[in-house]
């Protein structure tokens, strides 16, 4: 009924949460240039963590945006007030947030576990030496 | 079939992701919006399966080409989403060269 409601406040949360995260690491870049340190020339072994936040908020983002279509499709979201179906009808609005609460939560859930997981094979792969470049066939 | 067809777009451009030579192409807006959509289906799908039990797995007929056409029009609008933002980010320069040449021809 509104469960993409859920993900798309996620989504709002892990974009800011992501610039926030940017503007800290570029401010600690500054100082590290300010105060002349030495130039980093090891390649870097992790994703920074902004840059993790704004892969989770595009998978959000990305979901929620055709999430909302699917609902358009089936008639719960309409482009006037008040655009939900369910909000005209104080039972349907219960069941909405009853859905919002199971269904929209567990939506969050999976694409946040699965985030974590390719974050964490990520740092695993960045760790790993560089592979051989892959020989042509003969 | 809407999450079939959305799991199958996922694959097909996170395939081409793989093997893409430069970003130029923007190749992971799809692949994140259309896993992102997959995940979602996904966490509906396991809801329908508790309420519907095997019945989930056998729908209508008519339920069926519903989904389909739901799930074709999400991956058309998925890459319509994607078209946007290549031609307004235009890695390649190419909005920019055609543009500049119209006003050039002028």
């Amino acid at each position: 009924m509104a469960c993409f409601l859920v993900t798309a406040a996620e989504a709002v949360v892990v974009t800011v949460a992501a610039r926030v995260a940017k503007n800290r690491e570029m401010s600690a870049e500054s100082v590290k240039l300010e105060k002349n340190a030495e130039i980093e020339t090891r390649r870097e072994n992790k994703l920074p963590w902004s840059k993790k936040l704004m892969i989770l908020a595009s998978l959000l983002w990305g979901g929620a945006f055709l999430l909302c279509y699917e609902h358009i499709w089936h008639g719960e979201v309409v482009p006037w007030f008040p655009f939900l179906t369910a909000m005209n009808d104080p039972g349907d609005t219960a069941e909405m947030l009853h859905e919002m609460s199971t269904v929209g939560v567990t939506m969050a859930v999976i694409v946040t576990v699965v985030w974590a997981i390719m974050m964490f094979a990520a740092d695993k792969i960045m760790a790993r030496p560089d592979p051989e470049p892959v020989k042509a066939a003969a | 079939m809407t999450l079939l067809i959305c799991v199958f777009a996922a694959i097909i451009f996170t395939i081409k992701w793989y093997r893409r030579k430069d970003d130029s192409m923007l190749l992971g807006v799809p692949c994140v919006c259309f896993w992102g959509a997959s995940l979602m289906w996904l966490g509906d799908a396991i809801f329908g399966y508790a309420e519907d039990g095997a019945a989930f797995f056998e729908p209508e007929a008519a339920e069926m080409l519903n989904d389909a056409f739901l799930g074709l029009s999400v991956v058309a609008l998925g890459m319509i989403l994607w078209l946007v933002i290549l031609l307004v980010k235009d890695p390649r320069g190419v909005v920019k060269a055609s543009l500049r040449k119209k006003a050039e021809e002028k």
